[in-house]
């Protein structure tokens, strides 16, 4: 039993070689993958019912991360943003559609991602302007939890931020399919024009979509602010990560997006200790690049390329 | 018609030679237009003719830069010696070690990046459309992150390139130099890719883009084809990177280098501006971009970065076919098309 041998293997490098490091490094990344899964989840929204990819997706988790930080300026407990943040963020996403987005939606698909670039470097440089490019976090006083006599330290902000990920992504999921926008938004990714046809407002559904896009990224972006730090150049990886969870995970496999994101993060957190802080971000990508083309190797077996 | 392209090319030729004596004060800037045109033309290679919209060219302009530095002064003195050294001057070039160091240097800036753009581009081009643009644009952000973490080039601090040899000339002479080899480079860039464009490779490359799998049935190796493109593309932009380098005198991996936001972007721009998938697209669209930009960044003083995103959107949701495409458009007749005079009024009254 192959599985069981690496199994005990790993058991093996876990408690005996670093435990401790191991332990922190897995808890660490699953908590944070949790939270990529998140925005994961909104870029798959869009990506499948308008089939645009949003490079400003990252953007957007920093404004909404921005709203609870200015909250936290202003004397109010960012741990509200959660609430605060997805409302305006709803709206900042609507207005982005009415604007921009739907002259892009039945284009070719460079065009989506050059005009959010676009869209990108524009967010960055007005949040730039209005909060400064300091590196800022806002304080939540959460405390800390000791696991294993105080070996392995685990911040509240962080437990506290899986915990509303996960609830959000399941309201999100009960949302879509009870409610009556839900079942258009799953028409319209179905056939939008057998949709449209049969009396479905599509323009207002792609919308809302991005709406609840933007809204998702509001509630990660409000995490990230009190359990990591706010910058307002780093919004790129936040977007590379969530096409790479959906690239992995596939459009509309909720399960696979949530594994595939603790598995990032398991990644993250190990690439930080073993390869050093610097080379982040750097792994982060070419991890991007090395399963992009290992998935081109496997299809081309089969003369296939990825779609 | 032959008559008046030979004109076209001849006057041309004679402004970019006389250009730096007409207009000694604008030197820098024309020698940057010449940096562009080389940039937007080597990235209409794969986005225009071949339909494969890269991100990632600024990976091989990065690259060249590093390496022209490297062997600069890699050649005469210890590297990691310099790059501790940082802006102090204790190692300097004499004359003819600059020389030779600049030239070897560049032309290795070319050869290399050819060379990893051959190795990679086997994995990289099997992919299409949006996963191409998004693998390629993490390349280029992932190359910048290690370039950054690398300690003997400098790290995030960067390096300083070597600076003028003092007793052969001033700095008007030094940017004449500059001139002319970046005029050189997009001479020998345009002339080589309009060659290229009659042969079959250009024939290839436009079958690439028009139905890839069609082309591969028709019992073309595509792949072969595609990896070519790229490392012609690589090379010219290496040596732009390299020559980059150099003229600006100070090298940082994030924001020179590997410039995904300014440069990367700008070769997109500047080929969709000007028309993609046509020789002279790029061209057009280099200078109208530059003179843009040399003209309204004073005036968007610290906002210059809100102006290239709202440009980017203008450009590419309100104006996707370029100046080329509107220009066919609107006389076909110039592009050697026929147009039937009947079909023409029949859309117009559609219209």
């Amino acid at each position: 039993m192959p599985p069981l041998i690496g199994g005990i293997f790993f058991m093996d490098l876990l408690i005996f070689k670093a435990p401790i490091l191991m332990v922190q490094a897995s808890l660490d990344g699953i908590l944070l993958g949790i939270l990529f899964a998140l925005i994961a989840y909104g870029m798959a929204l869009q990506w499948g019912v308008m089939n645009i990819i949003n490079i400003a997706q990252g953007e957007l988790v920093i404004m909404g991360g921005y709203i609870a930080y200015f909250m936290y300026m202003i004397g109010i407990h960012p741990g509200f943003g959660i609430i605060v943040s997805p409302i305006i963020m709803f709206f900042v996403g609507w207005g982005l559609y009415k604007l921009v987005i739907n002259k892009v939606v039945d284009r070719d698909l460079f065009i989506s991602i050059l005009a959010t670039f676009g869209i990108s470097i524009l967010t960055q440089q007005l949040m730039n302007f209005i909060f400064g490019s300091d590196v800022v976090v806002a304080q939540s006083n959460f405390g800390t939890t000791m696991l294993f006599d105080g070996m392995v330290t685990l911040p509240n902000a962080k437990i506290f931020a899986a915990i509303v990920s996960i609830v959000f992504a399941i309201g999100l999921v009960a949302y879509m399919r009870k409610s009556k926008l839900g079942r258009a938004i799953r028409a319209t990714a179905q056939n939008a024009r057998a949709a449209k046809i049969l009396g479905v407002d599509t323009e207002k559904v792609y919308a809302a979509t991005f709406g609840i896009n933007a809204a998702l990224c509001g509630v990660a972006g409000s995490l990230i602010a009190i359990t990591f730090t706010l910058h307002p150049y780093v919004g790129l990886p936040y977007t590379v990560r969530s096409f790479m969870i959906v690239v992995v995970a596939g459009l509309g496999n909720l399960p696979g997006v949530a594994l595939s994101g603790m598995g990032l993060g398991v990644f993250e957190e190990f690439a930080d200790y073993i390869l050093g802080t610097e080379f982040r971000i750097g792994s982060v990508f070419m991890l991007l690049v090395f399963i992009l083309v290992y998935r081109r190797f496997k299809l081309s077996r089969k003369r296939e390329y990825l779609k | 018609m032959k008559k008046n392209n030979l004109i076209l090319y001849g006057s041309l030729l004679f402004f970019g030679l006389v250009a730096p004596f007409i207009f000694p004060a604008f030197k820098l800037q024309i020698s940057f237009l010449w940096i562009l045109i080389v940039l937007a033309m080597t990235w209409d290679v794969q986005g225009g003719q071949m339909g494969y919209n890269t991100f990632g060219n600024i990976l091989f302009f990065g690259v060249g830069m590093y390496i022209c530095a490297s062997t600069q002064i890699g050649m005469f003195f210890p590297l990691a010696e310099w790059t501790e050294a940082g802006g102090e001057k204790t190692f300097i070039h004499t004359a003819p070690q600059y020389f030779q160091g600049f030239f070897v240097g560049l032309i290795l800036a070319g050869i290399i990046p050819m060379i990893i753009a051959g190795l990679i581009g086997y994995g990289i081009l099997g992919l299409r459309g949006h996963y191409f643009a998004i693998c390629t644009l993490g390349l280029g952000i992932a190359a910048g992150e290690i370039a950054g973490g690398i300690e003997i080039i400098g790290a995030g601090q960067g390096m300083t390139m070597p600076p003028w040899p003092k007793n052969i000339g001033d700095t008007e002479l030094r940017s004449e130099f500059f001139y002319f080899i970046c005029f050189a480079l997009v001479v020998a860039t345009f002339v080589f890719l309009k060659w290229a464009y009659s042969t079959r490779f250009g024939l290839v490359l436009n079958a690439i883009r028009d139905n890839e799998d069609k082309a591969e049935a028709m019992g073309i190796y595509t792949m072969r084809y595609k990896i070519i493109g790229w490392m012609v593309s690589a090379f010219f932009v290496g040596i732009a990177g390299g020559l980059m380098g150099n003229m600006v005198g100070y090298i940082e991996p994030v924001e020179v280098a590997f410039a995904g936001p300014t440069f990367g972007v700008f070769m997109v721009l500047m080929a969709i501006l000007g028309g993609k998938g046509t020789l002279w697209g790029p061209v057009i669209g280099a200078t109208f971009f530059h003179l843009f930009k040399e003209g309204f960044w004073t005036f968007f003083l610290g906002w210059q970065y809100v102006a290239l995103g709202v440009l980017i959107v203008v450009i590419v949701v309100f104006f996707p076919e370029g100046i080329m495409g509107w220009l066919r458009e609107k006389y076909p007749e110039r592009f050697g098309e026929v147009v039937d005079e009947a079909d023409r009024k029949a859309q117009v009254t559609l219209k």
